[in-house]
């Protein structure tokens, strides 16, 4: 019982990077590696908050939010756009994305590496035990599930109800058809890329508040982000969550029973299932 | 098969470049020299036999670092019970190996799925290798003894680059060269004209696999004492994807032309800004791809061409 609550509150986190990248791959059409180095930055200033200026670290989120929207969408419009207009096929589209995320996620790394050096950070934050069924866990972790909770329940009632959630849906079941009926594309591919990189810094500064995290470390959630989006179903918000909370529990199960080195290949053994038995996902539908 | 005239000049030509390569560590102040050339050949064989994959089909592996330490690890463990050249043999084998049951996982998908498996692909050794070795074998790291210089290294490598430039050259050629350019072009296509597409895309991906497994082999001498951290640095996989893409993976004398600059600003970088070696690499990908997406040796084609067509006369 204690491994699955910690396991769902692991999940929740993960959850949160996995619908920022489900956005940006789902209706941006951007395989983005770079969603780690987000993570990472609302990682960082959530630090300096909390040490620096000794408030408290989700006051960052004031701060982390606009600006990661604004700089993910500087990236979108000048950095991924003119490769949109470039590619000829969608394979091609993937390669050079893929190849450009890499290199915004090396470049940021790199200035992490300038501005912070190669340490380990970490801060306590409400690291109090709360008791939920006879067993403790930490308040820092409870609060970000409920944050994890809060940012997808927000997702998925602006997608499915709204509008304009609607036109990101209709763009991510098909690009050409979206444009002939109205839907300006570009415009609302870069939104949505803005926003899942709004969502990626807030995953990052709520696990700050109880994990020790470098400079470097954002490569490890891009990998699992995009497992997860993988088992979930492309673009599948409902898909990714219930993805990330499997992986999250199935982390938990083995770190403790076999061994805490062995995260990565418990991912993988995932991975490995679903692109075997239903390379669409969960939740997605086989195509012909 | 037919050999065209201007094939057998350029088979002489090559050779003769070799030739006078082998020469090299035996030039006044070698030593010096061997420990930057070394790198620069290891980088170009790793590279071009990368292209030869993934330049054809536009697959991006990231595994080269997992098939690497595989190779590193089977002369390290093995160097005490079986005889050297055997084990290269063995090296190449298991990365053959591994590279069929990763590509059979992942390449009948879509080159997203395999791009994120092979990313991980040198971590996951690297855990389990070290889960391992924590609970089975005893001892994490190795020693490796043997009496190779690096000039024993040196002619190895050189001797691996002139073998992988053959099989490309030879793959080029083979009815495997065909498909695989026609799958790069249109996989729908290849799909309705009756190739094995899966088939074609893994013996690829083995053979490359298989070369970077034994550049591990060769080179685990070098290190002396091996660490899984070590054998398995997924910094291995870009470097190596880096070089191809600057020096262009359209020619298989491409990756050569992005090994050798990118392998000493690299060295400069390293050795003067250490923390931001990082930064480097993550620029050059983006200039890369923005400015050349052909590479070097795309630009170099171009112009080659350009001047050709010069005296007024018009190809079109």
């Amino acid at each position: 019982m204690q491994m699955l609550i910690t396991g769902i509150f692991l999940g929740g986190v993960y959850a949160i990077i996995a619908v920022g990248l489900s956005l940006q791959y789902g209706v941006s059409r951007i395989m983005n590696l770079a969603v780690g180095e987000m993570l990472v930055a609302g990682a960082f200033a959530a630090f300096w908050f909390s040490t620096a200026q000794s408030l408290n670290p989700y006051l960052s989120l004031l701060v982390v939010i606009p600006l990661a929207f604004g700089a993910n969408w500087l990236i979108y419009r000048y950095l991924l756009l003119p490769l949109v207009r470039r590619a000829k096929t969608r394979g091609q589209l993937e390669v050079d994305s893929i190849l450009v995320t890499f290199g915004l996620s090396f470049t940021l790394v790199g200035i992490f590496l300038w501005a912070f050096g190669g340490e380990f950070f970490n801060y306590s934050f409400l690291s109090v035990p709360v008791e939920i069924f006879d067993s403790r866990y930490g308040q820092n972790r409870v609060l970000a599930f409920v944050i994890a909770f809060v940012v997808c329940a927000g997702l998925w009632i602006w997608l499915n109800h709204t509008r304009s959630g609607l036109s990101m849906r209709a763009i991510s079941v098909d690009t050409r058809a979206a444009s002939l009926v109205a839907i300006d594309v570009e415009k609302s591919s870069n939104f949505a890329f803005a926003l899942g990189g709004a969502i990626a810094a807030t995953g990052g500064m709520v696990l700050s508040t109880f994990l020790t995290f470098d400079a470097s470390i954002g490569i490890v959630f891009t990998l699992k982000a995009l497992v997860i989006v993988i088992m979930g179903g492309v673009g599948d918000i409902r898909g990714a969550i219930v993805a990330a909370l499997v992986l999250g529990i199935t982390e938990t199960v083995v770190a403790r029973l076999i061994d805490p080195g062995l995260t990565l290949a418990a991912a993988y053994v995932l991975f490995l299932l679903i692109l075997l038995f239903r390379p669409q996902g969960l939740f997605g539908r086989a195509q012909t | 098969m037919k050999l065209k005239q201007s094939d057998l000049w350029m088979g002489l030509a090559i050779l003769a470049a070799f030739f006078v390569l082998a020469w090299l560590p035996l030039a006044p102040g070698a030593d010096g020299w061997l420990s930057i050339v070394v790198p620069i050949t290891m980088y170009t064989v790793l590279a071009t036999s990368w292209a030869i994959f993934s330049g054809p089909t536009h697959y991006v592996s990231l595994a080269t670092a997992a098939f690497f330490g595989v190779g590193s690890y089977t002369l390290a463990l093995g160097l005490e019970s079986l005889p050297y050249p055997v084990l290269l043999i063995i090296a190449a084998i298991l990365g053959a190996i591994m590279a069929a049951l990763v590509g059979w996982a992942t390449l009948r998908l879509s080159g997203v799925y395999f791009v994120i498996f092979t990313l991980g692909l040198a971590e996951l050794t690297r855990q389990v290798f070290t889960w391992y070795q924590n609970n089975m074998g005893g001892t994490r790291g190795s020693y490796v003894f043997t009496d190779l210089t690096d000039a024993h290294i040196y002619w190895q490598l050189l001797a691996l680059a002139l073998l992988v430039y053959l099989v490309g050259w030879l793959i080029n050629r083979s009815r495997l060269g065909f498909a695989i350019r026609i799958i790069g072009g249109d996989e729908s296509v290849a799909k309705h004209s009756g190739i094995n597409v899966a088939w074609s895309k893994i013996v690829l991906f083995m053979v490359s696999g298989s070369v970077a497994a034994v550049v591990g082999a060769i080179l685990a001498p070098r290190f002396v004492y091996i660490e899984p951290s070590m054998a398995f640095n997924p910094q291995l996989s870009f470097m190596v994807v880096i070089m191809a893409l600057l020096g262009g993976t359209q020619r298989l004398w491409g990756p050569l032309m992005g090994a050798i600059p990118f392998a000493f600003v690299w060295e400069i970088i390293a050795s003067n800004f250490p923390a931001q070696t990082t930064l480097l690499m993550g620029v050059a990908f983006l200039l890369v791809v923005f400015y050349i997406p052909n590479g070097i040796s795309g630009v170099l084609i171009r112009w080659y061409h350009k001047a050709r067509s010069k005296p007024g006369v018009s190809h079109e």
